[in-house]
């Protein structure tokens, strides 16, 4: 019906069209155009610049430099292991958690429901930097609940530095990323769990199909969907988490991040010659990686 | 068939179980915060675990009202009377939010729209610019965004914060996924009883993508509030410090005082809290449309 009515579309009224189209479209593309789109091609701009804090010192246009210099920077490399720590360890664990929960709760009485839902999101709402503080806190060496219970119950005898030490930081900076990354991805499974196609579930089960059958060979194809938006997410977000690691550890003990280098890099290695141009070419870098992770996983979601 | 239905009980009743301890888990934080935030400083500072505070006290609030000063608030560039800092924070929040809020669902409504019922020219090559940026790290834009808010002079005021929260196009795409639900032949009509475009969006669109608009704001107002990375590169000056920026702040400059710091992060995240438990409906149902086709 669509395409007849194009056909039938005369010259003036496409005109029209075109004309009332882009007006309704033209604050959001102020906006839009301005402060993401210009910003995107600035900033691959200036990945090829020395560009810095103090422009006077910049020469320009250099090229590749910036590029091949960050494979041979020691820290740039620590952080991107680190990085990928985080993101091989948190994405997994939080869709299969998610998927769990929502599982668990999506058939519950929808009070229970909701209040399930709301408790798992809360952590998101409350804000990093809030969750931040109080786990700093929590965690804290002398004055923290964590090592005071563990004594009082007798399970260690001695206070651990849980953010100051090297192996164990990373570990709880997982697990605060953990509480505050399965919030969405619940509230998506319990929805498209909702959605799954009820008579085939009966009919499989009448057939005599296992629970684990039924799950895998009828629900989860029809969430996959889901899946792969929810791996996307949590993908991108935790390349992007960047408060816990500025809050808890700034960057120390083996928890240094590329989305905080960068951020090191652009606002507070000032001195260093350059630092604008470093930064934004780590920002395309990381592009690319969510990019070449995302494509990854929308083509082993396609082939299942 | 007996012994299957047994295990699924069994298992019924543990994975309920640790339903509830992850609950628990979830909610610590939270609950920690506001005890926290009431605790006199020998519960805090006690080396035996204080679960409960041994007496409710408003000192740390009083703490962290005294740490800072700022003027209340500023209109044309004319301070208002000086009070404690953390509630100028709040203030600039609140502004912040609503501002971001207001603005996105303006536009993105007319967008959404545009896209979903409008077939004009470049539309596809739009929408696909859309989508693409949406999977597109938010901060790595963050140096070129920051050069512009300088030139345009808005670095250090909400404003740096709010416009380019706007041009983020989740919005645009949340409103079009809501658009593409009203049906061809009510636009038609109103175009037949000689009703013009913007009486059509107002009359019939606007009813109609409500609950859209409802999920979008109180969406953006969440987001906005909590998005501390764009506070604490777009703000630098005291008086125009967010809630959570503040707390950070006061945190990163090495205050120990964790009764102070509490009470700065129920100051922070209980008002977010209210709201989102409010309209806690048209959140989730935003989350998930969003998703669709995501």
């Amino acid at each position: 019906m669509e395409k007849q009515s194009k056909r039938d579309m005369s010259r003036t009224l496409q005109r029209r069209e075109n004309i009332s189209g882009y007006l309704f479209m033209l604050p959001s593309l102020v906006f839009f155009v301005g402060f993401v789109v210009i910003p995107m091609f600035l900033c691959i701009g200036m990945s090829f610049t020395d560009a810095n804090l103090n422009a006077k010192t910049a020469t320009g246009f250099v090229g590749l430099t910036n590029f091949v210099n960050l494979w041979q920077d020691a820290k740039f490399l620590d952080a991107l292991k680190n990085t990928f720590v985080l993101v091989v360890v948190t994405v997994p664990a939080v869709t299969l958690f998610s998927l769990w929960v929502s599982s668990v709760i999506y058939k519950m009485h929808s009070a229970a429901l909701s209040a399930f839902r709301c408790i798992f999101y809360l952590p998101v709402v409350t804000g990093s930097v809030a969750v931040t503080v109080v786990w700093k806190w929590i965690l804290d060496n002398y004055n923290g609940i964590l090592n005071t219970a563990l004594k009082g119950a007798g399970i260690i005898e001695k206070n651990i530095n849980w953010l100051g030490t090297s192996g164990i930081a990373i570990w709880c900076i997982i697990l605060i990323m953990f509480t505050t990354y399965v919030g969405q991805p619940i509230v998506l499974y319990v929805s498209a769990l909702g959605n799954v196609d009820q008579t085939l579930v009966e009919a499989a089960q009448v057939d005599g199909a296992t629970n684990f059958q039924v799950f895998w060979r009828i629900k989860w194809p029809q969430i996959m969907p889901t899946t792969l938006y929810i791996l996307v997410i949590t993908t991108i977000n935790t390349f992007q988490c960047f408060a816990l690691i500025q809050l808890l550890t700034s960057g120390g003990s083996g928890t240094n991040t590329v989305m905080y280098y960068i951020y090191q890099t652009a606002f507070k290695l000032t001195e260093q010659p350059g630092h604008f141009g470093y930064a934004n070419a780590m920002g395309v870098m990381l592009a690319i990686f969510i990019a070449i992770l995302s494509a990854i996983q929308f083509k082993l979601g396609k082939e299942k | 068939m007996k012994i299957s239905s047994g295990r699924t009980k069994a298992y019924k009743v543990v994975s309920f179980i640790i339903l509830i301890l992850l609950a628990v888990l979830f909610l610590f934080p939270l609950y920690w915060i506001i005890t926290g935030a009431f605790k006199p400083a020998a519960d805090i500072y006690n080396q035996e675990p204080v679960w409960w505070p041994t007496e409710w006290v408003a000192k740390n609030f009083e703490n962290l009202f005294n740490k800072r000063t700022a003027a209340l608030f500023s209109l044309f560039g004319i301070d208002g009377p000086t009070g404690p800092a953390a509630i100028r924070w709040l203030i600039n929040t609140v502004f912040m939010s609503i501002m971001a809020m207001i603005l996105t669902c303006l536009t993105a409504a007319l967008a959404g729209y545009a896209l979903a019922k409008k077939r004009f020219r470049g539309r596809a090559v739009l929408f696909g610019l859309i989508v693409c940026a949406m999977a597109l790290p938010k901060q790595v834009i963050l140096i070129p965004l920051l050069k512009e808010m300088s030139a345009l002079n808005l670095y250090d005021t909400l404003w740096a914060v709010i416009i380019p929260t706007v041009g983020w196009p989740f919005g645009v795409f949340l409103m079009k996924q809501f658009s593409e639900g009203i049906p061809g032949e009510i636009l038609e009509a109103a175009r037949i009883d000689g009703a013009g475009e913007l009486k059509t969006f107002s009359t019939v669109v606007l009813p109609m993508v409500k609950p859209g608009i409802g999920a979008l704001a109180i969406f953006t107002f969440i987001n906005t509030w909590n998005d501390y990375f764009m506070q604490l590169i777009m703000l630098s000056s005291n008086a125009n410090y967010t809630s959570p920026l503040g707390i950070a702040t006061l945190q990163a400059e090495g205050s120990v005082d964790m009764g102070l710091l509490m009470a700065g992060a129920a100051l922070a995240s209980v008002p977010i809290i209210i709201v989102f438990l409010i309209f806690q409906k048209y959140f989730t149902q935003g989350i998930t449309m969003g998703a669709v086709k995501g």
